[in-house]
Order: structure tokens, then sequence, then C-alpha cells
């Protein structure tokens, strides 16, 4: 066991022990939104033990820096949310639980069972040149079409999320 | 401890990480957390395809850094579907006074 090795074993128990924990455990939505910041800097960390420097920057910047304040800003522009939520019934638990297990054994199974053609020297050194490359190249195309749906996104979000008008007597289609 | 890294292992961490996210989707009734739930899930899958381009076998034609780029839409389309949904937890917690997902029957409020 190198100390690679142990690294990786580090980063995985960050990304899985916080996220075990926000989805099994926590009741308290703010508590359960930090415990996804520690499962994001997991995954980034997992994306640098990879190679994939641009993409672990994108993930520290993107969800922790982002998604997360949104989830939080999310909570706390609803007053009730931030305080204890309604128990869980014990029968959704179950299901729940259950689903989760067998669905977790099967994907077990299909990653124990496929011979995978894996080979242990990295494809290429350094990300960012031809991450570049194939946006401008052959994914041109994916490329212009994000950008369309961010923007979308981004006028959809504030259309939805501004306060309507106050005119009872006709409603505002937009 | 004779452990080492492989593309199994990060497939191991990424469906651990997949059956959280829907184990918050199946039992929560707050609109936040299945919200999280969905993040997580989106996480593992944006893992996995990072994980196949470095472990992928070089071949003429296939592209190494292919599975980046699947990586970097998926993240964008996370941004921008976390945006759109709490900007419509906004909206619906606005009309109902709640975000309980048990709570919104009405089609028309």
């Amino acid at each position: 066991m190198t100390w690679s090795d142990g690294l990786f074993l580090f980063f995985a128990a960050l990304t899985v022990i916080p996220a075990f924990l926000c989805v099994a455990l926590a009741r308290n939505i703010i508590r359960g939104a930090f415990l996804l910041m520690l499962t994001f800097w997991g995954v980034a960390g997992l994306y640098g033990m990879l190679g994939a420097d641009f993409l672990m920057a994108a993930q520290l910047i993107v969800y922790v820096g982002g998604i997360l304040v949104l989830i939080l800003y999310g909570v706390m522009l609803s007053r009730r949310v931030s305080m204890a939520e309604l128990p869980v019934g014990a029968f959704s638990i179950f299901a729940g639980a259950a689903g989760s297990l067998a669905m977790g054994a099967f994907l077990y199974q299909i990653i124990d069972a496929t011979p995978w053609q894996a080979t242990d020297t990295p494809a290429t050194e350094g990300t960012i040149r031809p991450i570049g490359e194939l946006f401008l190249g052959k994914f041109l195309l994916p490329f212009e079409f994000i950008s369309l749906v961010l923007l979308a996104a981004l006028v959809g979000a504030v259309i939805l999320a501004r306060k309507e008008f106050d005119e009872p007597a006709e409603q505002v289609d937009s | 401890m004779a452990f080492h890294v492989s593309l199994e292992s990060y497939l191991i961490v990424s469906a651990a990480l997949f059956v959280c996210g829907m184990y918050a989707v199946m039992t929560r009734r707050n609109a936040v957390w299945i919200l999280m739930g969905i993040e997580l899930i989106l996480n593992s899958a944006s893992l996995n395809f990072t994980a196949f381009s470095r472990y992928i076998e070089h071949q003429p034609g296939v592209d190494p850094a292919a599975g980046m780029v699947g990586s970097i839409l998926i993240i964008i389309l996370a941004a921008a579907e976390a945006a759109v949904a709490l900007a419509i937890l906004i909206s619906i917690y606005r009309n109902f006074r709640t975000i309980e997902t048990e709570d919104m029957q009405e089609l028309k409020g």
C-alpha cells in the first residue's frame, strides 16, 4: 500500500462517510448541507487523484462555491425549513433502505463481474489542453448548446423566483 | 493490506455515492433534501466519467479526455438544475407556504 493508495482511502472516506451521515442521520438541513460540503471536497480530492486538475477546480468552484451556497440560500429563504423536519415514516425508511441496498448490491455485482479493459498508465499528462481542444473541436456543438442552456436557466430562474405583480384582477402570464 | 487503487475502487466509491443519493430521494419529504440527493447522484455519475477517462486503454480514435468533457457537462447541468429547482421551490413556497412534498397535492393552488 503506497501513499497514494492511502490518500485515495482518505478521500474515499471523506466522500462516502459524510454523504451517508447526511442522507441517513442528519435532521437539521443546515448540518446536512455542511456534510454535503465535505462530500464535495472528497470528490474534488478524488478528481485530483485521477489527475483531472481542471475538473478538481471546477468541482470546488461550482459545487462548493456555487450550488452549496445556492442550497443554503434556499434554506434560509423559507423559514420553516431551518427547523427540524417532520419525522420520516418507518415504512418509508424501510422501503428506501431496502431499495438502496438492493441497488448497491446490484451495482457491486456489475462492477465485480465486468472484465474492465483498464490500464494503470495515465492516458494524458495534464488535462486542460486536451479538454480545451475537444471543446473547440469535436464537442463544439454541445459546448455552444450548453451555453444556451445556462442562459435559459438563468432567465428562467429569475422569472420563476421574482415576486408576482399585485394585480388580482388580471393574471399576468409569463 | 493488499490494497491497490484501480478503476474498481473509484466505481465502488461512486456507487456508494449513488446509493446515498437514491436513499435521500426516496425517503426525504423536504424538497431541499431531495435536491441534495440529486446532487449526490450527479456527482457519482461525474466521478464515473472521470474514472473511465483516466483508466481507459489508449486506442487510436478514442480521445482519453472525452470522459472529462462529459463530467464538465454534468457539472454545468447540475448548476443550472440547482438554480432552476431552487427558483421553483421559492415559487412553491410562496404559494403553499411549505416545501414538504407531501403537502403539495393541488394542481391549482
